[in-house]
């Protein structure tokens, strides 16, 4: 077990170091540089002479080369220094500390909201009495996951928002404005989720282990959740890491409809002024986010296949 | 809104400044009632919430360069005089009175006393001082306020309330760059912060509201300060600002914006694209339309050298009456919106109407084109030696609605008299470093906002001397001279002259006045703007 742990942290670390080198690398390609663009926005540089501007990128340490510039944001990134936005001034660190807080509430709302939508539909889906109420919620998850997550918000700040007055359509003030972007965001999710869930469920009822505990005379009920949902659980947990990174790619635009202050909203406007420490900054928070989520999948299969244990404490 | 002046028009820009209003509406502007009509007289208290459509990004009146920064700069900070929207005056306001060397180098201001900061530091001749040397210290990041004070030497406090602000060289454009924002004081003690501290923490200024809070890319808090006693004598009433509150949020979705406006949930928007317009004003909703000061909405034209099609003498003066200006605004724009007249906005300071040497006349172009030796094609697109008379015009989506349709009609438009125009969308990422190489034969500028002519220094003069005796050279000269006549009259002459140059030649081509829209609930009464076009919350109050 502890090999297994140590070996899955190095891989971490190595998808750490490869998401920030690639990323580094994909910055200075770009054919401008913050500087540039902080300054002016686009056009007439005429108000703000050169000399100014070497002076301002001097400050930032954008003069140096390239490979020097690499290896120090590394050290500093390696001690938790991921330098100051060059829009804002204000340190990576704590804007990122200011706005996790909502994304990971969002994320949070939407995951909870994805599994109970998407187990249940599976659930039901699979198991319903009737064949046209089966076909009819498992017809359900393809057509959320063909929603466009823009087009569902704004569908549903329309309706809900501006014409019943429901809810708040947009801001960061309580479970009230959580709920509509969190729905947003958890529809596509859900929708996967219950697409897996539903196939391996279906899956599971034509195993031995279904037919003895029948003939050992379970209950329906019981064959079902203990048996077929716990086998089933298996393939969607393995996905948990995939749904992970969705939510966080997904509040991309969930907090931009919404208006929404959050980790994606941060991330919309530090690439699109290449802002490269706050860029830099959350690909490392994402890449970290991820390993974990999926490092926190890996140990939890043993909980539910005690097999999957003795594989891996198994020294190679 | 967006940048300011020396807004560009990408970008952020969308947000951009607004403006100077419209000449109807000036008559609104300081006088009457903008929003809502007339609607009994004005009652202190109450909050506005207003949406913006992006973070004002930093709070620092003095760093600041979009709209939005500077839209809740002038809410907080006060400047030394004033401008007159209608008039286009610059009246005292810090400064009782001034006097300008006639060599425009030297600016002598006599302070009001009586003046605090919202710290209760007093606001003197030394603050001046601090104040002008910080902006000149930020640099690069004042890029508005560096700007305007280029060739600074120094300010002499010469008693507390008289200060004496001296250049190296001529600077006429300095007097009006004093009522802006850009140049407005906090109080010396938040000078010592370091700039990214100034952005992030609320600034200290004299103005009639004081930063409560700021959430970046959620809201911006204000509220009044009741011992304010020296507003602007352009304001409609004295003392302390009516409302009790102004909440500045982000709202970053256009459809959203209105949306949030029409139910309720907001009191003001800035942003309104010319669609929604129609559809707000039936439900009742009060439309602020304003028309920006200084360069219009224009396709800016590469200074290079290099470009054999585009620097063919005759190329770009076809373009420039090829171009149908009233059937772009009639088609796909609102009446909010009108062809511009020049390369200044009607309301600029120095503006002349030169409808005539833009008008439109296929003919004309056809017969420039023809006698440049360029000859129709099988195609019907000109070519020259081989060369087909094709141009790129770059385009940074701003986030106005009818850009592109703009733009693909003018590539109609041109391609009647035989010019190929290729429309290249870009990132500002994309664009920038050709920007800044001259890699380019055209880019769509939506427009530069500033209440002085010497924008077009600005925008349209060189950054390196021009070769002599070239056309950019005599508009050089014309635009360095009137940055160095104290006397108006005498300096509108120039800034005519230099307009004239600059259309004649082709280096920027008018579309139509850039214009921004502004949408209010109907109990919001009494919003104003500034000659600088930004929005003034001052003098409104909500009725109830």
């Amino acid at each position: 077990m502890k090999t297994y742990l140590v070996r899955r942290l190095l891989q971490a670390l190595f998808v750490l170091w490869s998401a920030y080198t690639v990323c580094f690398a994909v910055l200075y390609l770009l054919p401008s540089d913050p500087v540039s663009l902080m300054v002016s926005a686009g056009a007439e540089q005429g108000s703000v002479d050169d000399a100014q501007v070497e002076n301002l990128r001097a400050q930032y340490g954008l003069n140096r080369p390239v490979a020097v510039q690499y290896v120090d944001h590394l050290w500093h990134a390696v001690r938790g220094d991921f330098g100051v936005s060059v829009q804002s001034g204000r340190s990576v660190t704590q804007i990122f500390l200011d706005v996790l807080p909502a994304t990971l509430e969002l994320a949070a709302a939407a995951f909870v909201l994805a599994v109970l939508l998407g187990v249940g539909l599976a659930y039901w889906g699979t198991f319903a009495r009737w064949s046209w109420a089966r076909q009819l919620l498992l017809s359900i998850p393809p057509f959320w996951a063909s929603l466009p997550t823009f087009w569902t918000g704004l569908m549903l700040i329309q309706l809900v928002s501006f014409r019943w007055g429901l809810l708040p359509a947009t801001g960061n003030d309580g479970s009230r404005s959580l709920l509509l972007p969190a729905v947003t965001l958890a529809l596509p999710t859900a929708a996967g989720l219950a697409q897996v869930f539903a196939r391996s469920l279906r899956a599971t009822q034509t195993e031995h282990y279904v037919t003895t505990a029948a003939a050992k005379g379970a209950s329906p009920r019981r064959i079902r959740l203990r048996h077929c949902a716990r086998n089933a659980a298996l393939p969607a947990l393995t996905l948990a890491g995939v749904w992970a990174g969705n939510l966080l790619a997904g509040s991309v635009v969930v907090e931009t409809v919404f208006s929404r202050s959050g980790v994606g909203r941060t991330t919309a406007t530090a690439v699109s002024t290449q802002d490269i420490p706050v860029v830099l900054g959350l690909v490392i928070l994402s890449s970290a986010l991820f390993t974990v989520v999926n490092l926190a999948v890996d140990l939890t299969y043993p909980l539910l296949d005690p097999r999957i244990v003795h594989l891996a404490a198994e020294p190679r | 809104m967006s940048r300011a002046q020396s807004l560009r028009r990408f970008g952020r820009v969308r947000t951009l400044v607004i403006p100077v209003l419209a000449a109807a509406l000036a008559a609104s502007a300081c006088g009457s009632d903008s929003a809502g009509g007339a609607g009994g007289s004005p009652k202190s208290g109450g909050t506005l919430t207003f949406a913006f459509g992006s973070d004002p990004t930093c709070l620092d009146p003095q760093q600041i360069q979009l709209s939005e920064g500077l839209t809740i700069g002038r809410e907080v900070v006060d400047t030394l005089t004033d401008q007159d929207p209608k008039t286009l005056r610059i009246v005292p306001w810090l400064a009782e009175r001034w006097d300008v060397s006639p060599d425009a180098k030297t600016f002598t201001f006599h302070l009001r006393s009586g003046v605090t900061f919202s710290d209760g530091a007093v606001f003197d001749a030394t603050a001046v001082q601090k104040n002008f040397d910080a902006v000149v210290a930020l640099g690069a990041k004042a890029t508005l306020g560096y700007a305007y004070l280029s060739g600074y030497v120094r300010t002499v406090v010469v008693d507390a309330h008289t200060a004496r602000v001296e250049f190296k060289a001529p600077n006429a454009q300095f007097l009006q760059a004093t009522t802006t924002p850009s140049l407005g004081f906090v109080s010396p003690a938040s000078l010592s912060r370091t700039p990214a501290q100034r952005c992030s923490q609320p600034p200290v200024g004299s103005g009639p509201f004081v930063v409560d809070s700021y959430a970046p890319n959620q809201r911006v808090t204000l509220s009044r300060r009741t011992d304010y006693a020296w507003a602007s004598p352009l304001a409609r009433h004295t003392g302390a600002a009516y409302l009790n509150k102004i909440v500045f949020t982000v709202v970053a979705e256009s459809g959203v914006r209105t949306g949030s406006l029409k139910s309720g949930q907001v009191d003001g928007i800035s942003q309104v694209s010319p669609q929604d317009a129609l559809g707000l004003e039936k439900q009742d909703l009060v439309l602020l339309p304003t028309i920006h000061s200084g360069i219009v909405s224009n396709l800016h034209a590469s200074p290079s050298p290099d470009r054999p099609v585009l620097r063919d003498p005759s190329v770009l003066p076809a373009v420039q009456r090829a171009i149908n200006r009233k059937q772009l605004v009639d088609t796909l724009l609102n009446d909010d919106f009108k062809p511009a007249t020049s390369i200044l906005g009607g309301n600029t300071p120095g503006h002349t109407d030169l409808s005539s040497l833009i008008s439109f006349d296929p003919a004309a172009a056809k017969k420039l084109l023809d006698t440049g030796g360029w000859q129709p094609g099988r195609d019907g697109i000109r070519t020259k030696d081989g060369r087909r008379l094709h141009l790129d015009v770059l385009w940074v989506p701003s986030g106005f609605g009818p850009e592109q349709s703009v733009l693909e009609l003018i590539q109609q438009q041109l391609a009647e008299v035989g010019i190929e125009l290729g429309v290249k969308r870009l990132s500002l990422a994309q664009f920038t470093p050709l920007y800044q190489s001259n890699a380019y034969d055209l880019f769509w500028a939506r427009g530069t906002t500033r209440a002085d002519p010497d924008i077009l220094r600005t925008i349209f003069g060189s950054k390196k001397p021009a070769a002599p005796g070239s056309a950019q050279a005599g508009i050089d000269k014309l635009l360095n001279d009137q940055n160095a006549t104290v006397d108006t009259t005498r300096r509108n002459q120039l800034v005519e002259q230099a307009q004239r140059r600059i259309l004649e030649a082709g280096y920027g081509i008018p579309v139509f006045e850039q214009t921004s829209i502004m949408g209010f609930s109907p109990k919001v009464k009494g919003v104003t703007f500034t000659a600088h076009s930004w929005l003034q919350f001052f003098d409104t109050w909500i009725a109830s």
